[in-house]
């Protein structure tokens, strides 16, 4: 009996260290691949820039094979926590850091930088056969979401009178996200402000599972997600009612997101960088490449590059900001 | 019709009902099964296995995911297994029955119904920042070790109450001290039955994405961990993670990393079966 076990846990070792080192074989790397460059960068943040600083560390690997990357996803709010605690080198953020958050940060004695680094496009949406809705104004969207809405807008005619006397179903993002402030803050006037009678969720493929299935939803979610379900979802125009940034109602698109016509819905997405990790040689690196590379990366995944102007703008400040750190 | 027809009716309607029940607990989990079969069983090969977070769905792979999930499951077996069962053998065959007793009985009972995330809050506090792990495969161990400890230590007294009271008699008759006792003759007879419910927590603890989350687990991790101190993903995470993206490529990826995630916890259970059915073998009394 004894033999045949210790047969047996031979056999599982030998499987198990086999597929371990078949397992250890690495990437390929790039011609002009920088071996000399060590260290880790630690990111969290936003689940919104996530996609974006990902597939940015994904090229990175094969520009600088040994510089460990990592990258959470405890959202705006939680990566600020970390980060104004200095126990990350970047945050991703969806937001901008809030006062009360930069107060932590300046108390332990953090200095940082915000960069932008791609535009998002909140979407606003109804259900393909709803045939009323040509467009909507900003101010019929702070109608529909302000406080003072809660149990009182309910049908769709309270609205427009000439749409139908049809309830108003509304999914929007979970008030945790990044998404949900900047969405209250652009429509309803003051961030973190709206009703609660919606259906709401973290995950925009919930509200695009919602919306596409329910003909009388509005909802609202990032442009990405909008793009991989077209078929299911109608886009709403919105007119902000300012002509000088374009006329009429507009709908998101690349181009109108990156001219900045579709207002007030286009957000900046951002990362943060604490001082002392922009002194270290590994995550200068790092940065640098960021931005030579997110023009094209953020497109890649599903959100709007800035202008070439505005990355131009953003590397100056990246350089002062390492100059500055450096010298302190 | 008289009452006994009646009652055998009664009877033949609540067997009927009965396999009803059985049935549609069932037919969820084979629709839950051929569902995600369907969705994700084409994705997985070796690539799929071997490679790291990318960007692009059809090369992202959960090499570092599952190994973090391994981790995770050896460091908290090694964790709760001698806590919860060391805690299971004093409360069940030491402790007097006293109100300090009776206190802890009610407390453990309750930490089983505890959420998750809880767990997650209280790990973050304790083992990341007090403790000064940081977000390492060993704060992750030791919060799911807190997560499964209730379940461990309760499982432990069913098992160690299922021995009859004629083998302790037996023992201490032949002059055995407790400890003797406790060591030969009522952990062998009821271990079969522990490590069934060490098992199972285990499987309860793969599953888990919230509280390490919180703890500051990450998403993305292009290496793997070689010591208890490195940051790690887990198999949970990365689903998490992919069902939420936009593109309708990555939640193919989860659906072949949940297949991944399901063989794991079923192999988990097969030991269980296999290791229940050897020692209740072995007892011969």
């Amino acid at each position: 009996m004894e033999p045949f076990r210790l047969r047996h846990v031979r056999l599982f070792a030998f499987t198990l260290i086999s597929v371990l080192l078949l397992s250890g074989c690495g990437p390929q790397y790039s011609e002009d691949a920088d071996f000399s460059l060590t260290g880790s960068i630690s990111i969290d943040g936003s689940s919104t820039v996530y996609p974006i600083t990902e597939a940015v560390a994904e090229e990175y690997r094969y520009h600088a094979p040994n510089v460990r990357t990592s990258i959470g996803v405890s959202g705006s709010g939680g990566g600020f926590k970390k980060f104004s605690r200095g126990e990350i080198d970047i945050a991703n953020a969806s937001r901008s850091i809030k006062e009360a958050e930069a107060n932590d940060a300046r108390a332990n004695g953090i200095t940082y930088l915000q960069l932008s680094v791609a535009y998002d496009g909140l979407t606003v949406v109804v259900h393909p056969g709803n045939d009323w809705v040509k467009e909507m104004t900003a101010a019929e969207l702070k109608k529909i979401w302000e406080p003072e809405a809660q149990g009182k807008i309910t049908r769709w005619n309270q609205i427009r009178p000439e749409w139908p006397d049809k309830e108003l179903h509304l999914y929007g993002a979970g008030v945790e996200s990044g998404t949900y402030d900047y969405f209250t803050e652009a429509i309803v006037g003051k961030s973190h402000s709206s009703r609660g009678d919606y259906t709401a969720s973290e995950d925009d493929n919930v509200l695009v599972q919602g919306v596409s299935t329910d003909p009388y939803a509005l909802g609202f979610f990032g442009f990405a997600y909008y793009e991989e379900n077209k078929a299911k979802l109608k886009p709403v125009p919105i007119n902000d009612e300012d002509d000088s940034n374009g006329a009429g109602a507009i709908l998101p698109t690349i181009e109108t997101v990156k001219d900045g016509t579709y207002a007030p819905l286009s957000r900046p997405l951002f990362i943060y960088i604490n001082s002392v990790a922009a002194r270290k040689q590994h995550v200068v690196d790092f940065l640098q490449f960021y931005f030579e590379q997110v023009p094209v990366l953020s497109q890649e995944v599903g959100y709007i590059p800035m202008p070439p102007e505005n990355y131009r703008e953003e590397q100056e400040k990246l350089a002062a900001f390492i100059a500055a750190s450096a010298s302190r | 019709m008289t009452n006994s027809d009646r009652n055998r009716l009664k009877d033949k309607a609540f067997q009927v009902f009965g396999v009803f029940c059985t049935f549609i607990g069932l037919a969820v989990l084979a629709i839950f099964l051929i569902d995600i079969l369907i969705d994700g069983l084409g994705r997985i090969n070796w690539e799929f296995l071997n490679n790291l977070p990318s960007r692009r769905a059809h090369r992202a792979g959960i090499y570092t995911a599952w190994i973090g999930t391994l981790w995770i499951l050896l460091l908290t077996t090694v964790i709760a297994f001698p806590l919860g069962i060391s805690a299971g053998i004093y409360l069940e065959e030491y402790a007097k029955k006293s109100r300090m007793a009776t206190i802890l009985e009610i407390n453990i009972a309750n930490l089983a119904g505890v959420p998750s995330i809880i767990y997650g809050l209280l790990g973050l506090e304790i083992f990341v920042r007090l403790m000064a792990l940081g977000g390492s495969l060993l704060a992750g161990a030791l919060t799911l070790s807190l997560l499964i400890l209730p379940i461990v230590i309760v499982t432990t007294r069913e098992a160690i109450k299922a021995v009859p009271r004629s083998i302790r008699e037996g023992s201490f008759a032949l002059g055995a001290s407790k400890w003797q006792t406790v060591w030969h003759q009522v952990l062998p007879a009821s271990f079969g039955g522990i490590l069934t419910g060490v098992i199972l927590a285990m499987s309860r603890a793969v599953g888990e994405a919230a509280p390490l989350i919180v703890i500051g687990a990450l998403a993305y991790v292009p290496f793997a961990p070689a010591s208890p101190m490195d940051e790690f993903t887990v198999l949970p995470i990365q689903i998490f993670n992919w069902i939420s993206r936009p593109q309708a490529a990555f939640a193919t990826n989860a659906a072949a990393a949940i297949i991944v995630l399901l063989l794991i916890t079923f192999i988990l259970n097969g030991i269980a079966v296999y290791l229940r059915h050897k020692w209740q073998k072995r007892i011969k009394w």
